[in-house]
Order: C-alpha cells, then sequence, then structure tokens
C-alpha cells in the first residue's frame, strides 16, 4: 500500500472542485491517454482583476493524482494569475502533507496543468519542457532520464559523481545497481567501460590556478549570468561559502524546497565548472551548517 | 463487514488447521532434524511426512523430487540456472512475455551476461502460439520455462503439451505453478514436466517457504551448496514448521480441488456476471474459458485502477489492480500490455481473486459496491460525460504535451 497522508485520503475520498467549470475562460490540458494518466483543469478567471473565480478538474489516474488536482483547485482559488503561476508543485504536494517518491508527478502534473490554463486564458501556448523516466532513487526522488543526461552532459564516470551531482543514490544505496547499468550503457556509447574503481573527480586537480579572492569573484560573475533564468521563475540564488571544492550557495524566492532544486543545483555546478574549469561541487547552505554541527560534535 | 478478502492470487490466509500444525515446531519440536538425537529426530519425521503429502498433490512419483526451498522465485531461479550450468553448451531460453518478474527479471539478467532469451508472444485473449514455440525448440536451448497459469488473468498455458514438445526435442522444461498448484489436480508422474516450483502461502500455507520439483534423473546443479539438507540440493537448515505447514496444506487442498472446482467456481461465476450486468464500458481479460476457478479479471474503462481499490478498501474490500501508477505515467501491467488491451482499459483492470474461504454473501457485497465506485470514478474522468465515454476521446482530449 502507499503510504498517503491524511490530507491525500481526505482529497482523494471527498475530491473538492470535481468537474469542469461552467462558463470557463481558461481551460489547461495536459498528460493523454497514451502516456497514462491526464488532467483538464478549468479556470473561471475575473477578466478585470485577473482573480480566480472558480476552478475545477477532471483528472484520469490514480489516487494521488485526484487528491493532487483537488489541493491544486483549492489553493488557487481567488488568487491572481500571477500568483497562481508562483504555485509549485511542492506547494501542493506540501499542501497534502507530502507525497510518496513515486508519486511527486501527480503533483507536477497539477502545476503543468496550471501553467497551461493560464497560457491559454493569456492566448499563448504552453510547452511542457520536463521528461520524466523509471525513478531510480528513491531517497532523492531522482529519474532515470535525469541520470542519463546528467551523465552525458558532465562525462560522469563514477556513481559518486552521479550522486554529487543528482543526489541518485546518495542515501541508503540501494539503487547502486541500477546506477552503475546507466554509466555502463552511457559509457559503452562512448566506446568506454564503467570501472567499479574508478575514483569521482580525482583525475581534476581542486585549483585552476586562481589565488582565492579571484576564484571567488570569478564565481559571482559566473552566478550572475545564470540570475536572469532564476529570476524568470521567480528564485535567486546567493553564494554563501566558498571551500575547497565545496561551493555552498543559498536557493532564493520560488527556488527555496522547489522539488526541482537537486537539478537547479546541478545545473548551476555544471556552469561553474564549466567556468572555473576546475571539478567543484554545489551544495545548499543547509549541507554547510549540517556540516559544522558534525564538525563541531566531532571536535 | 469484517474484511472481504478478494486478493487470493496475491496471497492467502493461513488455513487455522496449517496453524495447529506448525505450531510445534516453534517451541517443543525446536530440533534441528539434522541432529542425532531424540530432539532432531521427530523433526526429521515430520519432514518425511510433509515431503510425502507435497508429493501426493503433485502426483510426483518419489518423495525424493521434492526439494524444499524458501520461496517461488527461489525455485524458478534453482531451475533456470541449473539447466543453464548442466549444459553450458546451450545459450538459450525459451519463456513467454507474460510470466512472473521472478522469471523475466532473472531472464534480463542473462540476456545483460550473453544468453539469449525467446520471449513467447501471446494474442488478444492471453494465449500462445504453439506452432511458433515449436520452431523455436532447438539443440541450443537450455530450458523453457512456462508458466502454468497467470497471476493476473488466471489464463492457463498448455504446459503439459508444452512439456510434451520440449521433451521430443531434447529440451528441459519448468513449469512456474505458483498460481495452479492447489487450484487444478496435477499429475506429474503422467507429464514430462522436468521441474515444477510453486510456492507456500499462494495454497494457505504460511510465506517463506516453497517447493521445486525435480524429476529424478534430471541433472541438477544447486543453487545453494553447503550443508547436506535436501539431499545436498538446497543447503540450509530446513525451514521445519514452514515445511510441516506446507504439507498439511497440501492435504487439505488435495480435499478441497473439488471444492475450488465446483463452488469457487460458481462463487466467481455469480461476481462476474453480477458486475458484467451492472457496469456498463467493461470486459474480462485473458481467456475465460481456460482459466484458473478463482480468478477473474475485469477492465473497467476511462479509469484508473488504484482508485478503484482504494474506494474498495474503505468498504473493507480488498482486489488487485494490473495499473502500477509510480513515477513518469501510469504503466498498465506487462501482462495487459501483452495483450494489447487499450491504455483507456488497461489501466482499470481489476482482479478479483478467491478462495474456498469467501461466501456468496461476500460476493453479494461486493457486486453491490463495485458499481458506485465505477460510476464516482468516471463523474471525475475527463473521458467520460454522462453516462458513456466522450467520443473519440484520444482526438477530443488533445492535451499540450510535447
Amino acid at each position: 500500500m502507499w503510504d498517503y497522508s491524511e490530507k491525500v485520503k481526505d482529497h482523494f475520498f471527498a475530491p473538492r472542485n470535481a468537474g469542469a467549470v461552467e462558463n470557463a475562460n481558461a481551460t489547461g490540458d495536459v498528460g493523454s491517454l497514451s502516456c497514462g494518466d491526464a488532467l483538464r483543469l478549468t479556470l473561471k478567471v475575473d477578466p478585470d482583476s485577473e482573480t480566480i473565480l472558480e476552478a475545477g478538474f477532471q483528472t484520469f489516474g490514480c489516487g494521488s493524482a485526484i487528491a493532487s488536482s483537488s489541493a491544486l483547485t483549492e489553493i488557487i482559488k481567488g488568487m491572481t494569475l500571477d500568483q497562481a503561476l508562483l504555485v509549485s508543485n511542492q506547494d501542493i504536494a506540501d499542501y497534502l502533507d507530502g507525497l510518496p517518491a513515486e508519486k511527486m508527478h501527480c503533483s507536477v502534473m497539477g502545476r503543468e496543468a496550471l501553467q497551461a490554463a493560464v497560457a491559454n486564458y493569456r492566448g499563448e501556448i504552453w510547452q511542457d519542457d520536463h521528461q520524466e523516466g523509471a525513478l531510480v532513487c528513491k531517497c532523492f526522488a531522482v529519474d532515470a532520464v535525469l541520470i542519463e543526461e546528467t551523465i552525458r552532459a558532465n562525462s560522469l564516470h563514477t556513481v559518486e559523481e552521479v550522486s554529487n551531482y543528482t543526489k541518485a543514490g546518495a542515501g541508503c544505496s540501494s539503487c547502486h545497481e541500477g546506477i552503475e547499468a546507466i554509466l555502463n550503457r552511457v559509457l559503452n556509447e562512448r566506446g568506454e567501460k564503467f570501472d567499479p574503481n574508478a575514483v569521482a573527480g580525482e583525475r581534476q586537480k581542486p585549483s585552476s590556478g586562481l589565488t582565492n579572492l579571484q576564484r571567488i569573484r570569478r564565481i559571482e560573475t559566473l552566478l550572475e549570468a545564470i540570475r536572469p533564468n532564476l529570476r524568470r521563475d521567480h528564485g535567486d540564488v546567493e553564494l554563501v561559502e566558498v571551500d575547497g571544492r565545496n561551493i555552498y550557495v543559498k536557493m532564493i524566492g520560488a527556488c527555496a524546497g522547489c522539488q526541482m532544486a537537486g537539478a537547479t543545483l546541478s545545473g548551476i555546478q555544471q556552469h561553474l565548472a564549466e567556468g572555473l574549469g576546475e571539478f567543484i561541487l554545489v551544495l545548499p547552505d543547509s549541507e554547510l551548517s549540517r556540516r559544522k554541527l558534525t564538525t563541531a560534535a566531532s571536535a | 463487514m469484517n474484511g472481504i478478502y478478494l486478493d487470493n492470487n496475491a496471497t492467502t490466509m493461513v488455513a487455522p488447521e496449517v496453524v495447529s500444525a506448525m505450531l510445534p515446531y516453534f517451541s517443543e519440536q525446536f530440533g534441528n532434524p539434522s541432529s542425532m538425537h531424540q530432539f532432531g529426530d521427530k523433526v526429521g519425521r515430520a519432514l518425511t511426512e510433509a515431503r510425502r503429502q507435497v508429493q501426493a498433490l503433485l502426483g510426483a512419483e518419489h518423495d525424493s523430487e521434492i526439494i524444499f526451498t524458501s520461496c517461488g522465485t527461489e525455485s524458478d531461479t534453482t531451475a533456470i540456472l541449473s539447466a543453464l550450468r548442466v549444459q553450458p553448451e546451450r545459450k538459450e531460453i525459451i519463456t513467454t512475455v507474460v510470466e512472473h518478474p521472478a522469471i523475466l527479471n532473472l531472464c534480463k539478467q542473462l540476456e545483460e551476461e550473453g544468453y539469449t532469451v525467446h520471449y513467447l508472444k501471446v494474442d488478444k485473449k492471453g494465449r500462445i502460439d504453439m506452432g511458433s514455440y515449436y520452431n523455436l525448440l532447438s539443440d541450443k536451448v537450455a530450458i523453457v520455462s512456462v508458466m502454468w497459469a497467470n497471476n493476473e488473468t488466471g489464463t492457463l498455458f498448455p504446459v503439459q503439451e508444452m512439456a510434451e514438445l520440449a521433451h521430443a526435442a531434447g529440451v528441459l522444461f519448468h513449469t512456474d505453478a505458483v498460481q495452479a498448484v492447489g487450484k487444478l489436480p496435477i499429475n506429474l508422474k503422467e507429464s514430462r514436466i522436468d521441474m515444477l516450483s510453486l510456492s507456500g502461502h499462494k495454497l494457505h500455507a504460511p510465506k517463506g517457504v516453497g517447493v521445486l520439483y525435480l524429476r529424478r534423473g534430471v541433472r541438477f546443479r544447486p543453487l545453494l551448496r553447503g550443508g547436506h539438507q535436501e539431499r545436498g540440493r538446497r543447503a540450509g537448515t530446513e525451514n521445519s514448521a514452514g515445511i510441516v505447514a506446507l504439507g498439511k496444506a497440501c492435504e487439505l487442498a488435495m480435499q478441497t480441488l473439488e471444492q475450488e472446482k465446483t463452488e469457487v467456481r460458481a462463487l466467481r461465476d455469480r461476481l462476474e456476471r453480477g458486475l458484467l450486468a451492472q457496469i456498463s464500458h467493461c470486459f474480462v481479460t485473458g481467456d475465460p474459458g481456460n482459466r484458473l476457478p478463482n480468478t477473474c479479471n475485469i477492465a473497467f474503462e476511462y479509469i484508473e485502477g488504484e482508485a478503484i481499490l482504494l474506494l474498495l478498501n474503505r468498504l473493507g474490500i480488498a482486489a488487485s489492480t494490473g495499473s502500477a501508477c509510480s513515477s513518469g505515467s501510469l504503466e498498465p501491467s506487462h501482462v495487459m500490455r501483452a495483450m494489447d488491451i487499450p491504455f483507456t482499459a488497461a489501466h482499470g483492470s481489476l482482479r478479483l481473486s478467491l478462495s474456498r474461504y469467501n461466501s456468496e454473501a461476500e460476493i453479494d457485497y461486493v457486486i453491490e459496491s463495485l458499481p458506485p465506485i465505477v460510476a464516482q470514478l468516471r463523474k471525475l474522468s475527463p473521458y467520460w460525460r454522462g453516462d458513456g465515454p466522450v467520443s473519440n476521446p484520444q482526438d477530443l482530449f488533445t492535451p499540450n504535451y510535447a
């Protein structure tokens, strides 16, 4: 049995705002019969204030898909479209007191339907840009597609590197066989062989020949270059600490607590690694306090 | 009502008689059957008795053909790996696309290791084409492994005929019979089946005990080597309480085989007729004319199985579905996909599997409870309007998905 929270059960057994809104002026459709689950969100938006007056959903899917749809309609009713666009899939999951890792995509579907509906209202065309694969790492909800793309983009060779870039495999480690299989496949395509004894990232020297100050300035400049992308999604990033090859950042705004924060961090990491020309790790600032605590405890 | 259990293909209740038979083997009869003293001796005798009880149910010629294991998966793995190891020159395996993961995932791994696996396809009713099977048999094939009865649909494969063909071609034949044992009469001495797997918890024995039937004379290599238990064919101290329990469960199954064929089947048919009569846009999957007497698998179009299960569970009714909603997207089971069931229906497949412990009152309660659940979920479905599906759901609902 899935471990559903009471809130999820409640929204599944007694869904709010089920059915299509009459005289809706915005519709968002995501999913399809062929890919499995499908969600249609209909909204009645006040043209003057752009406030969502009514929201209704129709869902073909499992218990948590129905609960996520129901929660979404409750969250966005009364919001303006701009406010509603700030709702992340994590907000939907939080509203339901959490979803099992395998079911997080249900909340993603909710957020996408919302974006599609707003785009529809504004006469824009919404394009889904994410692709999900089979769940590999259950501890951190990382799927095969993300792992494979990250391995390709960063020429990774070891499970440890995959964990550093995606967090996959950094928990219980049961999925290491699956990660090795992906590494093996990608490396074979490149004409290389997976070596279980290879050491992660040791091939690159940590120093790039810059003084510490020059290096930090370079990092700031590199971060500045990607800020516009983050701000577009109502988020931001702040440099907190540089400790050797570990670079600690703080995610701000919509980026904070976003389910995609892991992917964003690995994107930033890739950008910084390329710009600095060395192997580095970008870690959330929460990691910094955790490490300090561990150091203090062991001292 | 105190819970209605219609998920007996997943696991079964341990029969009360079985529980009483096994309990002493946790306490006063705790000895190691290999020990040379009174504590071990009685346990050893009990194992002998259990072996004979299993032998009788399977219709095996010798009791030494029964090897106790820990589960169906272990039996399956032992059978296939043994066949490969005794015939290192043979690098091919024949199986079907609808096998249990115990076989399929093992075969997938063996493919990685260089073996060739032929997966027999099934038609829309889940049936194999014997012609294509016959054509695959050759001296390159180490083993054929085909399930006796499918766990999702209950559809039976003609394993006895398939075993004859394999035998004529000089190929070993294994069947995963975990769903069939105890529900159908089996007489192995009259068959050409070389190896057969069964699992205790599917026939009212506890979990953690299984059997590999190994025909006398079939060359064999153990999976687990160590002590001399099971005549050196499966090392490891015997799960004596579990084995005694399985023996007792087999003895009971001998007595209830007739009941499966008549009473359980009648209840299943009553359930199926009742549901089909009341619910539109649904159909029985698999081969209704040739299946286990206890299994009913119905696909309800335009709704999703897990949602049905959650609503049934609230009413105390336990069933299962062929729709696995996990990461990425909904994925209908490999069995539903293999039978080419349309997506609209495969996601809404519901398996109701009965046992001799179900009553008519329970069945009637399910017949009464399920139609409103289906209606309730269809009301939420974007593919349903009023009392029928939207026309051309695939075209009408065209989501914006890159």
